[in-house]
């Protein structure tokens, strides 16, 4: 009889720790995926505001200026658009240009680089001068940080979605008023050929326990 | 001249561009046009192609530009071969052939602004490095009061405001249809059908009334709509037959479509600057039936060159329409009088306002030169 109690009780206890240890890992995973967001949104923010430099430098042409500013602009009223945009993300009253989804716009910008990039010649015809090689590995530097930054959010995404969906944790509502992360798609290899694997030194998986 | 857009897509602009050159041509001037263009597109003996334009991301869609130094480089090869009196550029701020052409020549140079702009950031933002550029031009021109708020708000100055012309030549005989204008008579419509001020709803009324005591008459109508169906609906059933919706149209099937009607109808409720379908139809030789608004009644001379009826009455138009359907004679001196009308708006009269705007930069000036772009290639 106490032996049946203390089973119980004991089968009760480890049910609940379980539930309690899957929950506090979807709660984990929710917080890290949050975090990816954020360095996501860096980097891209990051991007841009190279992207601009480069458009302002006076080393391209004007019509390549242009054309890179105007992407610039556009990534940065989508993120206004997003409301997360913050004190970036602020458009004075009376703008009315074209307002795109985030990963369109993210990906326009994507595309306008790889335009001016892929001009024959290209490297050639800005190296020598002042500050160009330094801003150029800039941009290609910022590039592929949104390239790590995108995958391993959206690898964290994934798990987190995987997590979300088991049949308990479904069942128990483990995952609260979370929301599920969605994926973030875009474009953004700034030469076609980039190479899909990362560089060595960067621990690019997440772990899929914690 | 210098057109920032693919030569082998249409559009307005390069339309322009086509119209005004050949225009210039034929009063004897020497006119060299440098465009983007596929490699294997023919090209007027007036074009100089400026090769392939890249695809790139512009202002929310994919638009096909030329821009980088190789771009430059034809530019100032081309400006070096022509020795120019003069440089006309279109669209100087669209990231194209404009901009550079502005950027490496110095001189007399004319720009035309065709589109209207909201207020953008991005202009003021590269405004440094595009200044040296946009402050050589010394004559600007706007082809619609909306386009020179644009360009006097963005690049400073003043414009003058030349709207764009129609090639008359070109409407002027053209295969109808077949089986079309028919015996018991037809009304053209051209324009946006889901758009209100378009007016097409006047007409869809007026033919209403027109319909059941006129049972060959038939109404004819080019343009896009979101929904075709639902236009098709507000017509009554027994009617629904004789109204036919031929969707948007290219360019040399519009003018077939004004060579199958009768009588043209402009039944726009409002927001026309110009009329230009209308200038089309007068080009064509059509009687036309137009709302009472200011820019119609320009065009048609207060109701000489063609029938004016109270904007949005649909009865009114019923009696002008009907009037016209029924009395040949009154619709064969209309047509004279629109032909005669219309030779104002024609491109040869526009290329010379614009051969004004060309004469005042030249005064005292030598040409166009190659400027040094300060160690670019």
């Amino acid at each position: 009889m106490i032996a049946d109690v203390i089973l119980i009780v004991a089968a009760a206890l480890f049910v609940g720790v379980y539930v309690s240890w899957r929950a506090g890992r979807i709660d984990r995973l929710h917080r890290r995926v949050d975090m990816a967001r954020v360095a996501l949104d860096l980097t891209l923010l990051r991007r841009s505001s190279v992207a601009q430099e480069l458009a302002t430098s006076g080393l391209l042409d004007p019509a390549t200026s242009l054309l890179l500013a105007g992407a610039v602009h556009g990534t940065r009223l989508s993120v206004q658009s997003e409301g997360s945009g913050g004190a970036f993300g602020f458009v004075p009253p009376g703008e009315q240009s074209v307002e795109r989804p985030r990963d369109l716009a993210e990906s326009d910008l994507t595309r306008a680089l790889r335009a001016a990039f892929s001009q024959p010649d290209f490297r050639a015809s800005l190296s020598g001068k002042e500050g160009a090689d330094e801003l150029l590995a800039e941009v290609e530097e910022a590039a592929h940080q949104v390239y790590v930054a995108r995958k391993f959010y959206n690898d964290l995404a994934a798990v987190t979605r995987e997590a979300r969906n088991r049949p308990l944790a479904r069942l128990l509502h483990l995952s609260g008023h979370a929301k599920a992360p969605e994926f973030f798609e875009m474009d953004d290899s700034l030469i076609a050929d980039q190479p899909t694997a990362p560089p060595v030194g960067h621990s690019m998986e997440p772990s899929s326990h914690d | 001249m210098v057109c920032p857009y693919s030569w082998d897509v249409p559009g307005g602009v390069q339309q322009h561009i086509r119209d005004l050159a050949e225009a210039l041509i034929d009063e004897g001037h020497e006119v060299s046009v440098i465009s983007p263009a596929d490699d294997d597109t023919p090209l007027p003996p007036y074009v100089v192609g400026a090769g392939r334009a890249v695809p790139v991301p512009y202002n929310g869609s994919v638009a096909r530009l030329s821009f980088g130094f190789l771009s430059a480089s034809r530019v100032r090869r081309w400006l070096h071969q022509g020795e120019f009196d003069v440089l006309h550029v279109h669209e100087p701020g669209v990231p194209s052939l404009s901009l550079l052409a502005c950027w490496v020549a110095s001189g007399p140079i004319v720009a035309t602004v065709h589109t209207a702009i909201p207020r953008s950031r991005v202009l003021l933002m590269t405004y440094p490095v595009l200044r040296t550029a946009l402050e050589k031009i010394n004559g600007r021109i706007a082809v619609s009061e909306a386009a020179r708020t644009t360009l006097v708000e963005h690049m400073g100055g003043d414009a003058v405001v030349i709207p764009n012309g129609v090639a008359t030549h070109r409407y002027l005989k053209a295969e109808p249809l077949p089986g079309w204008p028919g015996a018991g008579g037809a009304i053209g419509f051209l324009g946006r059908l889901d758009e209100s001020r378009k007016g097409l709803a006047v007409l869809l009324r007026a033919f209403e009334i027109l319909g059941p005591g006129r049972p060959g008459l038939r109404l004819l109508v080019a343009g896009r709509a979101a929904d075709p169906e639902e236009v098709l609906y507000r017509v009554p059933a027994g009617l629904r037959d004789r109204v036919v919706l031929l969707g948007q149209v290219s360019e040399d099937d519009k003018i077939r479509v004004l060579h199958s009607v009768d009588v043209f109808c402009s039944p726009n409720t409002g927001g026309e600057s110009f009329g230009i379908v209308t200038a089309e139809a007068m080009a064509a030789g059509l009687p036309v039936v137009a709302s009472d608004i200011d820019a119609f009644r320009q065009v048609l001379r207060g109701g000489e060159a063609g029938e004016l009826f109270a904007t949005g009455d649909a009865r009114d138009l019923v009696r002008v329409a009907g009037r016209l359907l029924d009395d040949r004679e009154r619709r064969a001196e209309l047509s004279a009088a629109a032909l005669a009308a219309v030779a104002r708006y024609d491109w040869s009269v526009v290329a010379r306002d614009v051969l004004r705007v060309y004469e005042t930069v030249i005064l005292g000036r030598t040409g166009v030169a190659v400027q040094d772009t300060g160690g670019f290639p």
